[in-house]
């Protein structure tokens, strides 16, 4: 431990902290991971589903949308995809764009779209699923 | 000291396309695609809760050739971001980094993905 310390310049309390230079630690690798997972199902459920109903009517798909258990599994759905892809993005942003203010604006706006979107669309299938 | 002299790695002009780089670019561009595909989904579904008129819309949009293009592309990018990103996960628990068994799942992976492509396909032309 005494060596240790010689030829580490980290303190002890970041080392045990372990969240590293950007603050973040493995927050941003886990929930990648972990949203990943989520998709496996969800995504094969969702293609299985709306390819079993190629072709449907606005009646039709607005039925299948309401029902509870499609309702719960959609909302996830979106939540995991646009979680998932915003984390994504931004890291070929990082890779890609080099200029720090480009670089800024592009992570900004790709978080709000991503937020707008999962919102908006997550508020369309709930008022299918409540009649607003 | 001059930094910019440093060699760097891969020279993508003179470096031989191999599967596993292949496969590697392959996740980056069909996860960027599908980020931008996300914009369908919500469309989708945003007009189905605007109503009949909306979602024919979508609908129309989707019947035509270039909705049908899209939608292929669409499936198969997800196929295989799923597929691979499956192979990414077994290695972030820490298998298969063994060059033989890299190159086995990557072949895994371009045919799983085009099988589940056909068989969503399947089903959809058998249902419509």
């Amino acid at each position: 431990m005494a060596g240790n310390s010689v030829r580490s310049m980290r303190t002890p309390l970041a080392r045990v902290r372990g969240l590293g230079s950007a603050k973040d630690g493995v927050h941003h690798w886990w929930a990648q991971r972990l949203t990943a997972i989520a998709l496996v199902p969800l995504t094969l459920w969702f293609v299985v589903s709306v390819a079993g109903m190629a072709g449907m009517d606005h009646a039709e798909a607005a039925a299948w949308v309401g029902s509870p258990a499609v309702t719960v599994l959609l909302v996830l759905l979106v939540a995991a995809t646009f979680w998932h892809a915003q984390l994504g993005v931004q890291v070929v942003i990082e890779d890609y764009v080099h200029g720090e203010g480009c670089k800024l604006a592009a992570l900004i706006a790709v978080k709000f779209a991503a937020v707008l979107l999962a919102v908006a669309t997550i508020v369309a299938v709930l008022r299918l699923a409540f009649g607003g | 000291m001059s930094v910019d002299r440093r060699p760097l790695s891969p020279h993508l002009q003179v470096y031989k396309p191999q599967l596993t780089s292949v496969l590697s670019i392959s996740h980056r561009i069909t996860g960027v695609a599908l980020a931008v595909g996300t914009l369908l989904l919500a469309w989708w579904l945003i007009a189905a809760a605007a109503g009949p008129d909306a979602f024919a819309v979508v609908q129309g949009f989707l019947g035509s050739w270039l909705g049908y293009l899209i939608l292929f592309g669409f499936s198969y990018a997800l196929m295989y971001h799923l597929c691979n990103g499956i192979r990414h996960l077994f290695w972030d628990a820490g298998y298969g980094f063994e060059l033989e068994t890299v190159y086995k799942s990557g072949w895994a992976t371009v045919i799983a993905s085009a099988a589940l492509t056909v068989i969503a396909w399947a089903i959809a032309i058998v249902s419509a």
